[in-house]
């Protein structure tokens, strides 16, 4: 272990509601732009995913992932003591899965209506 | 590198706040129609006072293209009675809500909205949200109608409740808000409202904001304004750990405090309920439930036994059709989401209401399942696939996350959250089951007293959408903008020029940028705005007494001078923040101050006073107009039918009529 360690302080609850894949992600900063409560601030570096600075303040609406044209750069993410227990059972199978799951089923790829 | 831990694991210098900060500078800003907040009612206030020819300034706390209660969606658009397909009149729905609320939620603005909901669904349609079934994809199904292509909610035989794919309500407003050169401040939080001579009850002629990215300071000069904001929202329980989800951040309420302190008149503060989203809630409509978009559903116990669906007289619903049906000899089923409780007269159908028992007794064991597969296709497709679909916070939040998760309707049985038993036992006519209630965690009310003009007690000063009592639903806040817009409009373009006190200016701007002098370890937002809700937890929680209110507010005064005065901001955002905590005490005397005028309880505005445990005297069925004069509130009577007397009209139709400005 070679790794320097620093004095911070304890990560705000939920850690990150969102998370950028910032091999899509291109530093637009359009979500950043509208998000009703300022969680994203622009990276200084440019081109770079915005900085999450305050999750405990995220209301998780999703007007960032709505807003953002690049499908995939942004993923929203409930707090955990939410999405633990968003469960569903197979009816078929009676097979359980729940959102967060190690091993998840594949994708319902069917887009909303309209 | 995106989270804050990263930068600073980075060993990169912190980095520096990403906007220019300009404490202390001044912009001036001047119009004749100023809109207080952005969301839906705003939104459609400063469309519809710029169509009348009015110069229309719109200034937002976050950004106007997403932001408000309703900014990422709507699907289902409640109360069109004058929809082609509509088989109820405005009369016969103001007259059926004002029997459900026992009058006391159901004045000008729950009117306009059942006469002026479809125009505005058509006004939004005309900018671009799909209302209708365009792609026939719901072709045949019981709730559409072939020729309109308008599909309906509740109740497929009267059919004034409509579902739409209002995922991008707020774009279209906004591009509609550009097109027509509404001038837009977005991140700019009003802080005060400014009366002509700085006086208290005087003409509203502008008001003061500061801006939470640059600290900016404003100074608006308007002929006439519109609040136009949520109400209050984090009053009684706030953590960011277990968050309570319904609420936005911002809805600290501002627009009561302002509009408290330049003297308007409030009502129904005193109301409030146990709030069923509470720290221990659930994603919204993202868990099994049977209520609003989800109304209808099958829900099932854990061996697949389904639960019966009853009409109002107790006799089982056989098919999915019929949930959406009224009952015999029923005019009409009131839809969800008036925050009024159901009477016999408008029960919709219900899930079993002795659930509770019934699962103690071991009739269905849980956990409970919502099993859309047992709806025809079309129905199914409605809930999950339409309603959750474009609804604000489902359609990413709960139709995308899950969908990718892999979740499928017409494979997957949803799980209802395991709940304490007696919870599942309906609740104000529904089962929504994202919560455990909490009486001690409430919900507040009310707002803004208003006339036929949508206006306040004070010239200048109208109100729509949340701010004002009895006006929260996403129709009703816009069609309340648009009305409120309207009259704001006319009102301007013929009054005197607003003048504004420097005096006035130069204290609230020394107001806003107090938590910038404090000491750097003195408290933060978070921890203060807890201790407010401790306040309002202990001393105005369920039950309430004349001498505990009186202890409550002492504490907030207390809380204003000690802790609240030394509440410390780093940065623009967090001087937004710590505003609101002044906010938040405000509004917490307001309620305190109209709890202790009532003396009486009362089952509607579940009020429980143990020193006045008599429910429903009489002579306590009144509003009790409040508001604020030298530091005192004052307080008159006001018969609940305020709106039907001299100087008004007796009809609800005659008073629209001789005001609506059309």
């Amino acid at each position: 272990m070679r790794e320097k360690v620093y004095m911070v302080p304890n990560q705000p609850t939920p850690n990150r509601a969102v998370d950028f894949n910032p091999d899509i992600c291109n530093g637009c900063n359009r979500c950043a732009q509208i998000c009703r409560n300022d969680v994203l601030m622009p990276n200084a570096e440019k081109g770079k995913p915005p900085i999450v600075l305050y999750p405990d303040e995220c209301w998780s609406c999703g007007c960032c992932v709505q807003e953002c044209n690049r499908p995939g750069a942004i993923e929203m993410l409930h707090p955990l003591n939410q999405s633990i227990v968003v469960i569903w059972k197979r009816k078929e199978t009676g097979q359980e899965f729940r959102l967060g799951m190690k091993n998840p089923p594949a994708p319902n790829t069917r887009p909303a209506a309209g | 590198m995106t989270t804050w831990h990263e930068y600073l694991e980075s060993g990169l210098p912190a980095p520096e706040w990403p906007y220019p900060v300009r404490y202390g500078s001044e912009i001036e800003v001047e119009t004749d129609v100023l809109v207080l907040g952005g969301g839906i009612a705003g939104c459609h206030a400063a469309i519809n006072a710029k169509r009348k020819g009015a110069r229309v300034v719109l200034v937002e706390k976050g950004a106007t293209k997403w932001s408000g209660h309703g900014g990422a969606g709507v699907d289902h658009w409640l109360n069109a009675c004058t929809n082609p397909c509509s088989r109820i009149t405005p009369e016969e729905f103001i007259e059926s809500v004002s029997r459900d609320c026992d009058s006391y939620d159901c004045g000008p603005s729950l009117y306009i909205n059942a006469q002026e909901a479809w125009e505005t669904l058509l006004d939004i349609e005309s900018m671009g949200v799909m209302v209708r079934d365009m792609n026939d994809e719901f072709k045949g199904a019981a709730f559409r109608d072939d020729e309109t292509k308008l599909m309906f909610a509740y109740d497929y035989k009267n059919r004034i409740d409509i579902r739409v794919h209002g995922h991008n309500v707020k774009p279209c407003l906004y591009r509609e808000l550009k097109r027509l050169g509404v001038e837009v401040h977005d991140r700019v939080m009003i802080t005060g409202l400014l009366t002509e001579g700085g006086r208290q009850a005087a003409r509203v002629v502008g008001a003061t904001g500061v801006n939470t990215r640059t600290g900016e300071f404003y100074v608006f000069r308007g002929k006439a304004s519109i609040v136009a904001m949520q109400a209050p929202g984090r009053l009684w329980t706030f953590s960011t750990e277990y968050r309570s989800m319904w609420n936005d951040l911002n809805n600290a309420g501002e627009g009561f405090a302002i509009a408290w302190n330049a003297g308007a008149e409030f009502v129904n503060l005193e109301k409030s309920w146990p709030a069923m989203i509470t720290p221990f809630s659930y994603i919204p409509y993202g868990v099994g439930n049977t209520s609003n978009t989800w109304h209808g559903t099958p829900i099932v116990d854990t061996n697949g036994k389904e639960v019966p669906w009853l009409d109002r007289d107790g006799n089982e619903v056989r098919t999915a059709e019929e949930r959406f049906e009224p009952s015999p000899g029923q005019k009409f089923i009131l839809g969800p989401g008036q925050h009024v409780p159901h009477t016999y007269e408008n029960d919709p159908k219900v899930l079993a209401p002795d659930l509770s028992e019934r699962i103690r007794k071991g009739e269905f064991v849980l956990p409970l399942y919502a099993d859309l597969t047992r709806l025809p296709e079309k129905e199914r497709r409605a809930i999950f696939g339409l309603m959750v679909g474009n609804e604000g916070k489902t359609r990413i939040p709960v139709y995308d996350i899950l969908t990718k998760a892999g979740f499928d309707p017409d494979k997957d049985m949803l799980q209802v959250p395991v709940l304490p038993v007696d919870a599942y036992n309906k609740t104000s006519g529904v089962n929504y089951w994202a919560g455990k209630a909490m009486p001690l965690l409430r919900a507040g009310a009310g707002g803004l007293l208003v006339d036929w003009d949508l206006r306040t007690n004070l010239e200048g000063l109208y109100g729509a959408g949340g701010t004002v009592s009895g006006a929260g639903a996403h129709s009703t806040a816009a069609t309340g903008g648009r009305y409120a817009g309207r009259k704001a409009a006319a009102y301007a373009l013929t009054a005197a020029e607003p003048i504004i006190d420097p005096e006035q200016v130069r204290k609230e701007k020394a107001r806003v940028y107090g938590p910038l002098q404090q000491k750097k370890r003195s408290i933060g937002w978070k921890e203060l705005n807890a201790g407010i809700c401790r306040i309002m937890q202990d001393y105005c929680g369920q039950y309430k007494n004349q001498e505990t209110l009186a202890a409550g507010l002492r504490l907030l005064r207390e809380l204003r001078e000690a802790e609240c005065s030394r509440v410390y901001a780093a940065t623009p955002h967090d001087l937004g923040r710590a505003l609101e905590c002044h906010t938040m005490i405000t509004v917490g005397e307001m309620v305190i101050q109209a709890c202790m005028v009532r003396k009486a309880s009362n089952k509607f505005l579940s009020f429980s006073r143990i020193d006045y445990p008599a429910m429903d005297p009489p002579e306590w069925q009144k509003y009790l107009p409040i508001r604020l004069e030298d530091g005192e509130a004052q307080v008159r009577e006001l018969p609940l039918d305020y709106h039907l007397r001299p100087p008004y009209a007796a009809g609800y139709e005659e008073n629209y009529r001789i005001h609506c400005e059309l």
